[in-house]
């Protein structure tokens, strides 16, 4: 009788799931509940996961503990878009604001490797200029971290997901070459190629995280175009088949079914700083506290300052590490518009990762009227993706519904992912309703300002010429889609207008760390996911710094 | 304003999607998942009698069936949704849960239906039926059952949402519009414009409908 990862935790007995192999097993380390380890890190997506594994290859106890099942994609993932729903993140939350977020399958996770089980693979590096875009491009913010460091990241993470691209990169400094080659493009990714020649402007292979070739004991893409809802067949480099494993295999204990709701804060008298003890989570139906010496939030942009504020005590009633008011502030997604026509040909664009071809034209150009930039992909939705598009965004329902849906070998779309400016207004804070868990749920407030609407309305007029200058027809433009977030913990190197410091170190609690995208003061115009875990091996590399100084 | 019949001829005349269940193209866990979608029960676990035939009236006009294909169980697939408490994960400041939602959207439905014609959603005529959805999206309703759940957001995020995500979770749908379906682990190997791998289906053009059909009920 198979188990169900979704009601009995996996990881228990001094063994984890073995993800390579139907109902597999590999040892595991154990930890009590009351040894204190190194680090608990809440959250194992592509910030907790990766940290999860530099820090016991460094030598560290490393406890990670993750609200969701940890699943095997060889037995647990059907090529199904409602099953797969169980990769998200669907726990109550409610969105508001005069441009609400879409959250649930766009952009949260919940299970071992957090949203990169369910992320379409995009692997972008910033461009340099972002890191300092206040002093170099005149908006957002300076993040404390230079770009030539950042580098030598994204080259690590880069090989360690063994991410496929091209020969060439047209954009920005100069790159080693990709690990492994570009995969072939689908007719999606044609078309997109076609716009931008027709245009004049470059496009390029997308670099994506799924395997152009074998790779231990994974086979290459076999490009299903289930991507999205996650990768039966163990293509797709995510946390839970690249971080994770190398992680147990170091020493580290991961937690699946164990949904932390407070870091416990101890304040010593006599003038020495408050310490994080640890953390309270419930496994098993049982409320349980993990000792440690250092705790990692890596829950991402919501949950993270959700758990910092519902972590509130006598000493900090505004939440932990909120000193600075900057907790849940600044709550930033990516721009996720959309043009959309038919083709006389048949694009299929189900087959193949959805995103196989990219143009960073608008990121890397500055003669623009709006602060920011944009990149654009092409695109592959699944049906009940695809039908949702065409009823709650373009509006059709009945007869023009069904016969739209008819069309749907023919469509062919383009799709950006841009920099919406980071806002302090846009928060996510805490509602009065409760989860199943008995702990408050968050409340995210989205409104764009108008530097974000000219973004917008500048992405739809080019991506419509593009789909002009390719013979699509019946283009129409969705507006409204959101992805990525950023922003509620913004790193800096000031105390009153950050929340962490270079290191994702609070500046108020300095054993309490954030390693997730909720660190980025900006955003940029690319997919989050390579930057999220370059700063995660960053982090852990500073950490073990400070750790041989004694400043931990 | 929408004829109540299917759309147009055949586009992908003969195929189906479920002949490929046992080809590499399924791997066990969709057998088992399609296979429980297709056995989803008749009878309501949520709702009552009167609610599901409400829904199946709403899906009726949202997604319009075509004749020829195996029918879709929409309202039931949402009984299914709302009796295990399947979430999306967030919902507008103003809207309740999704249990909540539908059974208070179900009730100001047949309130603002008895109040101008008398008969409950269920009994109307498809014209009238649609008419009343048509001042839902427009947020055109202001019986008080509604209680402060605005209508043209239950329409949008609520009732257009699931019903969408209903009739394109069934292998019915996935047939009608040429989509491949399953493909695990068997995935594609042509890749580029108007190529088709043999286990996908052919389109039909204007006199080709019968090989199309011929290729398609071939397809394993």
């Amino acid at each position: 009788m198979p188990d169900d990862p979704l009601t009995e935790p996996r990881a228990r007995n001094g063994r984890a799931p073995d993800v390579f192999r139907p109902g597999g097993w590999v040892p595991m380390r154990q930890f009590r509940d009351d040894e204190e380890v190194d680090f608990v890190i809440v959250g194992t997506g592509a910030g907790g996961g990766t940290l999860a594994c530099r820090l016991a290859e460094a030598g560290f106890t490393v406890v990670a503990l993750d609200a969701g099942p940890w699943f095997r994609p060889l037995e647990d993932f059907a090529s199904d878009e409602a099953e797969q729903t169980k990769l998200y993140w669907t726990d109550d939350r409610i969105s508001t604001g005069s441009n609400p977020v879409q959250l649930g399958s766009n952009n949260s996770g919940k299970g071992v490797g957090g949203s990169t089980v369910h992320f379409a693979m995009v692997s972008l590096r910033f461009r340099p200029e972002w890191f300092k875009s206040r002093t170099l491009l005149g908006y957002g913010a300076d993040w404390p971290i230079d770009w030539r460091e950042m580098w030598g990241y994204y080259r690590e993470v880069e090989e360690a997901l063994k991410i496929s691209g091209p020969v060439n990169y047209p954009w920005g400094p100069k790159r080693p070459r990709y690990p492994y080659r570009a995969h072939e493009l689908n007719a999606a990714g044609l078309a997109l190629a076609e716009g931008c020649e027709a245009l004049g402007i470059p496009w390029t292979e997308t670099p994506i995280a799924t395997l152009s070739a074998p790779r231990g004991r994974a086979h290459p893409c076999v490009y299903r175009g289930f991507c999205v809802t996650g990768c039966s067949t163990n293509a797709k480099q995510s946390a839970l088949v690249t971080w994770i494993p190398r992680a147990v295999a170091a020493g580290a204990e991961i937690r699946d079914l164990a949904m932390v709701g407070r870091i416990e804060v101890k304040h010593p008298t006599g003038g020495h700083e408050a310490r994080a003890t640890g953390v309270h989570y419930v496994r098993e139906g049982r409320w349980r506290f993990q000792h440690a010496r250092h705790v990692v939030v890596a829950g991402y942009a919501i949950e993270t300052p959700r758990l910092l504020f519902n972590s509130a005590d006598q000493h900090h009633p505004q939440g932990l590490a909120n000193s600075s008011g900057l907790v849940g502030k600044y709550f930033t997604v990516q721009a996720n518009q959309a043009v959309w026509g038919l083709s006389e040909r048949e694009i299929r664009s189900y087959k193949g990762p959805p995103s196989l071809a990219l143009t960073e034209h608008w990121n890397y150009c500055d003669a623009k009227d709006f602060f920011g930039g944009y990149c654009y992909m092409s695109q592959g939705p699944l049906p009940q993706l695809w039908a949702r598009v065409q009823s709650t965004n373009r509006g059709l329902w009945g007869n023009r519904l069904m016969r739209a849906m008819q069309d749907y070998n023919h469509q062919v779309g383009l799709k950006i992912v841009g920099e919406f400016l980071a806002q302090e207004r846009n928060c996510v804070t805490l509602a009065d309703d409760k989860d199943q868990y008995g702990l408050p749920i968050p409340r995210v407030e989205y409104s764009w300002c108008d530097n974000d609407v000219a973004l917008i309305d500048h992405a739809l007029a080019f991506m419509r010429r593009a789909l002009e200058a390719i013979g699509a027809t019946d283009i129409w433009d969705q507006r409204d889609d959101t992805c990525h977030m950023a922003g509620t913990c913004r790193m800096g190197d000031d105390p009153r207008t950050s929340v962490v410091d270079g290191d994702c170190r609070s500046w108020d609690i300095r054993n309490l760390f954030v390693c997730d995208g909720s660190v980025f003061p900006t955003t940029g115009g690319v997919n989050p996911s390579l930057t999220i875990q370059a700063l995660a091996c960053r982090t852990a590399d500073r950490i073990r710094a400070l750790a041989a100084r004694g400043e931990l | 304003m929408a004829e109540h019949r299917s759309a147009g001829p055949e586009r992908y005349p003969g195929y189906d999607v479920l002949t490929k269940r046992r080809s590499p193209s399924w791997n066990d866990k969709t057998r088992e998942v399609i296979d429980a979608r297709l056995r989803t029960p008749r009878e309501p676990r949520f709702f009552d009698i009167h609610e599901l035939a409400t829904v199946q009236a709403i899906a009726a006009i949202i997604t319009p069936q075509p004749a020829h294909r195996v029918p879709v169980p929409v309202a039931e697939l949402i009984d299914h949704k709302l009796y295990i408490d399947r979430q999306d994960g967030y919902r507008a400041a103003d809207m309740p849960r999704e249990r909540t939602a539908w059974r208070r959207g179900i009730a100001a439905l047949d309130a603002e239906s008895n109040s101008t014609h008398g008969r409950p959603f269920r009994e109307l005529e498809p014209r009238e039926q649609e008419e009343l959805l048509r001042r839902m999206e427009q947020g055109d309703l202001h019986d008080p059952v509604w209680g402060g759940m605005p209508p043209k957001t239950f329409f949008t995020q609520r009732l257009l949402t699931d019903v969408v995500d209903a009739y394109w979770s069934y292998p019915t749908a996935w047939s009608e519009m040429g989509y491949g379906g399953p493909a695990s682990p068997r995935g594609y190997v042509r890749m580029g414009y108007d190529e088709r791998d043999p286990w996908e289906p052919a389109e039909a053009h204007g006199d080709d409908a019968l090989e199309a059909r011929r290729i398609n009920q071939r397809i394993r």
